[in-house]
């Protein structure tokens, strides 16, 4: 197993240094000199100028200047907003919580459901629930989120008045951030219904957010289900006397489980990219919109290493998927 | 009585009107006798061991006057009933044992979930339990097997473990589909012996389902030859391989290499298995059959005592009693 | 014994062979067709491209005309609303049926655009990366595991950042994004057909490298890439829409339907239909598509069927 994953680190690091080179390269791509885009300005003093372009490193020959990069980020200096002057590094863990709490409720509700779905689909396959399953996941699959999310909000908030509109709890309440996570925060601060207020505040974005996944798993949960359920170690379940349950969720499921998987990975990096979108329609204090709105705002240090932070945690979500896919598929895992 | 007692089964795939796949089948199974079933593929030897398991499916119909298991009436049986004599008092072991065990699983589990299942044994005792199965089948070095997945086992060492698992709950009843065709040659015979061993030791029934007439002489007192879904002889070992009554019986024996010595080349049937939608008037085996007359063509004769055997044929072979 | 066999040898002569061996082309609607789905996503498509086509002759108005007296009307069948502007009119008073018109032609010529910009360049290194498995084939690779590194959406955000918005810009940007799929479709269809007898037979007729690579092969490989095309058309409308919407995209007035739903974002509480009409639009295009796609990928890989 340790050799399994060293192989797989070994994977990761031509990937990084290829992110590194894009994300470098971004900041040198920007048609124009990049001092007068970043201040918005035509004509820079000269030696202002020359001082920013020393403090951006922009001054020496391409080569030194990555190396400078790697130098920097080595040490953990990923630069400084434009904006706020804060490190981008602590602007990025105050707001990572945010967006991870919006992703896992999302993927949990894509998950319970898209699985609930698919087996259901598959073993009522062409019934009536089947073909619905089917279709709704395929419009699922070809919603724009940012249009959907703006419907939903336009329903129950607007309409019903059921759900708030934005933001990650009520602007009265007043919780002390201990984790990030608004819904632990809120549990244990002292302020009542603050939880309910933090659970009202996430279930629209969730649902948004988890929508494109929930198609994409339930899809592929009923596809997978069909195939093992055809499989002879099913017959062989079967022909043990095993309940109908134990059948399908133990022999079948854990094996349809493994490609399911595969795509429940991929779909965190989409994840990643939806959140973007959702955090804008919610004004979800999260590191999507802080990525758009630093682009607005030509804040590029933000811009480059926000980029950079967000490839390097897919990566890593990825490797862990592969680790687990690994425990999931004995026959992987034991590869040599 | 017999342990197994099976009269007019018939399976179809679609409505009552299908061609079916199990045609009229009877069949009995005394307690501690090996009947082997021999039959080309296709013949319905497997549909009508699963159809007894109660592992056909919808669009899958069964039908039969009898379909009596030790005493119990297996049709009236509800699905939790079945389930507790399917597994545990009849055991099946499949074809092809590389895909018949759940990859995702060790072998200890996949053993002790029987146990858990029908013996109630829990932990320990059932880990206990699965490690001697383990060691009855002759697997070497059963204690390390048992944290072992599928794929880490050769295709003699996973039948084995099949085999274990299926034995796991004592059951009065073995069924073996073709438990040696997807093995080596040299680990076929090694198989074979393990089941007979078995059977012997723990007095179960044991249905073999074969086309290795080779292992039928050696092993079976009993054997049903199938055609076309149909049983069209059934008999006593040395006489139905001696006096074959039914044409298509003597044909299979004429296709053994050893019975055809000094003839220039192997015996065989013209002609293919009827299909669902060619199935002839008369006689199943009429379209191929070398002596037919007009009358096969148009009834179908019923499966009836002969001189040594019963079988399915108006005009039979080797009626001269000795 | 004799009647079957001569039955059977008789028989096959008497069988209309075209009936046998339909020409590809029908044997692929015949297939396709059998999909209502897929026939209905293409009747809608029709529809669109039609509309897109023929948008100034089509479109009631002129899709940037300001009706002053007009603001926010809405649609026909709700009070208040006239034949005038069937679907209503937006915060500036123009007729919202004109602007979906015009804007279908933008986004089927960005969904268009795109795809031939990362499908050419996509196969030609896909094929490279098939035919030089040494050296060439795993540098792309590793260049594409980059790109693919960052979600689409994230990194076509990035380029924009870089190129700044605009129309061309987001047809760009989309056609990066889109590039991987094609070049490890590619790549995977090649190293597949290149184990063929029939590569091998070509090469010992001494067939050169391109004519391998284009003549031989390719074609062979065209299947998922057609399916895929039309996947990424859809995922194209979608990105650029989303890239309207926030502002990265195609800028306004011009009525790309993103653009649109950005602008209407603003109404929500008192035009609902300013809001609904841009984004149902898309999702039907994209459905439509899609759908498309399904039907495309049963009728010409069936080996692809169960893929999600």
């Amino acid at each position: 197993m340790l050799s399994f994953i060293a192989r797989r680190l070994g994977l990761l690091i031509p990937t990084f240094f290829g992110i590194t080179l894009l994300t470098f390269a971004l900041i040198r791509l920007i048609p124009g000199d990049p001092v007068e885009v970043m201040m918005g300005e035509r004509r820079v003093d000269p030696e202002m100028h020359a001082q920013a372009m020393e403090r951006l490193g922009l001054n020496k020959p391409l080569p030194a200047q990555y190396v400078d990069y790697i130098g920097k980020l080595a040490q953990g200096d990923l630069g400084e907003s434009l904006r706020s002057r804060e490190s981008v590094w602590s602007e990025f863990l105050t707001l990572f919580p945010a967006t991870v709490e919006l992703a896992f409720c999302a993927l949990l509700f894509a998950g319970v459901f898209g699985l609930l779905a698919g087996v259901i689909a598959a073993l009522k396959r062409g019934s009536l629930f089947d073909h619905g399953v089917m279709g709704i996941s395929l419009t699922g699959y070809s919603m724009p989120i940012f249009w959907w999310g703006l419907v939903l909000i336009m329903f129950f908030s607007v309409k019903l008045g059921w759900t708030p509109v934005t933001g990650r709890i009520d602007v009265l309440m007043d919780i002390e951030p201990r984790t990030g996570f608004m819904l632990i925060d809120t549990l244990l601060s002292d302020e009542e219904g603050a939880f309910k207020d933090a659970l009202m505040h996430l279930i629209l974005p969730s649902i948004v957010l988890g929508t494109i996944p929930l198609a994409v798993i339930a899809r592929m949960t009923r596809s997978s289900m069909l195939e093992v359920l055809r499989e002879d170690y099913i017959r062989t379940a079967r022909a043990k006397g095993l309940s109908p349950a134990r059948i399908v969720f133990i022999h079948g499921l854990r094996n349809a489980l493994i490609p399911v998987l595969t795509v429940f990975g991929l779909q965190i990096g989409t994840l990643l990219g939806g959140a973007v979108l959702t955090e804008t329609i919610f004004s979800w204090p999260g590191i999507g919109k802080w990525l758009i709105e630093a682009i607005g705002a030509r804040d590029y240090p933000v811009v480059q290493n926000g980029i950079l932070l967000i490839a390097c945690l897919v990566i890593l979500v990825n490797f862990v998927v592969d680790i687990l896919y690994g425990l999931a598929n004995p026959r992987i895992r034991h590869q040599r | 009585m017999s342990l197994l007692q099976i009269d007019n089964l018939n399976v179809r795939f679609g409505d009552a009107n299908a061609v079916p796949v199990v045609d009229g089948l009877d069949l009995a199974v005394d307690a501690g006798e090996i009947l082997a079933i021999v039959g080309e593929s296709g013949s319905g030897k497997s549909v009508t061991m699963m159809a007894l398991m109660g592992l056909i499916d919808a669009p899958g119909r069964i039908t039969a006057d009898t379909l009596r298991f030790a005493g119990t009436d297996m049709l009236k049986l509800s699905a939790r009933q079945r389930r507790k004599v399917v597994g545990k008092d009849i055991a099946m072991v499949f074809q092809d044992p590389m895909t018949a065990l759940n990859p995702s699983f060790t072998v200890g589990y996949q053993i002790e979930e029987v146990l858990r299942q029908h013996l109630g044994l829990k932990g320990k005792a059932a880990r206990q339990r699965a490690l001697e199965l383990l060691q009855k089948v002759e697997i070497p070095a059963a204690e390390s097997r048992l944290d072992a997945y599928p794929h880490q086992l050769s295709g003699g060492m996973s039948q084995r473990v099949a085999i274990a698992m299926a034995i796991a709950g004592e059951p009065k009843l073995l069924i073996a589909d073709e438990p040696t065709t997807a093995l080596d040659v040299t680990i076929q015979a090694q198989i074979m012996e393990l089941l007979v061993n078995l059977q012997k030791e723990r007095n179960m029934a044991l249905i073999l389902i074969t086309h290795d007439l080779a292992v039928v002489a050696e092993t079976a007192r009993r054997v049903c030859v199938m055609y076309a879904g149909q049983a069209v002889e059934v008999g006593q070992v040395p006489e139905l391989f001696e006096v074959p009554a039914h044409p298509y019986s003597e044909a299979l024996l004429a296709a053994i290499p050893e019975h055809s010595i000094g003839a220039e080349r192997l015996a065989t049937l013209p002609g293919i298995v009827p299909g669902r939608y060619d199935r002839p008037q008369g006689c199943l085996l009429s379209p191929r059959c070398p002596y037919v007359q007009e009358h096969c063509r148009r009834q179908r004769p019923a499966l009836d005592p002969k001189a040594h055997s019963l079988a399915r044929c108006f005009y039979p072979l080797n009626q001269e009693v000795a | 014994m004799t009647s079957p066999i001569s039955k059977a040898g008789t028989a096959p002569g008497a069988v209309d062979h075209s009936s046998l061996y339909p020409s590809p082309y029908k044997e692929f609607w015949q297939a396709f067709s059998r999909n209502k789905g897929a026939v209905a996503g293409l009747a809608f498509m029709l529809l669109v491209v039609f509309c897109a086509l023929f948008a100034p002759w089509v479109a009631p108005h002129n899709p940037s005309e300001q009706y002053r007296d007009f603001l926010l009307t809405p649609p026909v069948w709700l009070e208040g609303g006239t034949w005038q502007f069937v679907l209503g009119t937006d915060e500036l008073g123009r007729d919202l049926l004109s602007r979906l018109i015009q804007g279908a032609r933008l986004s089927l010529l960005i969904g268009l655009s795109s795809v031939v910009m990362s499908l050419i360049p996509g196969i030609l290194l896909g094929l490279f990366a098939g035919f030089f498995p040494r050296l060439l084939g795993p540098s792309i690779m590793r260049l594409m595991d980059v790109m693919l590194a960052l979600p689409s959406l994230l990194l076509a955000v990035a380029i924009v950042a870089i190129l700044g918005p605009g129309l061309i810009n987001t047809v760009i940007a989309i056609a990066i994004v889109s590039l991987p799929s094609y070049v490890r479709l590619t790549r995977a269809a090649v190293m597949g057909e290149l184990n063929r007898d029939y590569v091998t037979a070509a090469r010992l007729a001494g067939a050169g490298l391109p004519r391998l690579m284009f003549v031989t092969v390719l074609p062979n490989c065209m299947a998922p890439l057609i399916v895929q095309a039309t996947l990424s058309f859809s995922s194209a409308i979608l990105d650029a829409a989303a890239l309207g919407f926030l502002g990265l995209g195609v800028q306004p007035p011009t009525p790309e339907w993103g653009t649109m739903l950005a602008s209407a974002r603003d109404y929500i509480e008192r035009a609902w239909w300013v809001v609904s009409l841009p984004g149902l639009t898309i999702l039907l295009s994209v459905l439509a598509i899609n759908l498309m796609g399904d039907g495309l990928r049963d009728a010409l890989d069936p080996k692809l069927k169960n893929a999600a």
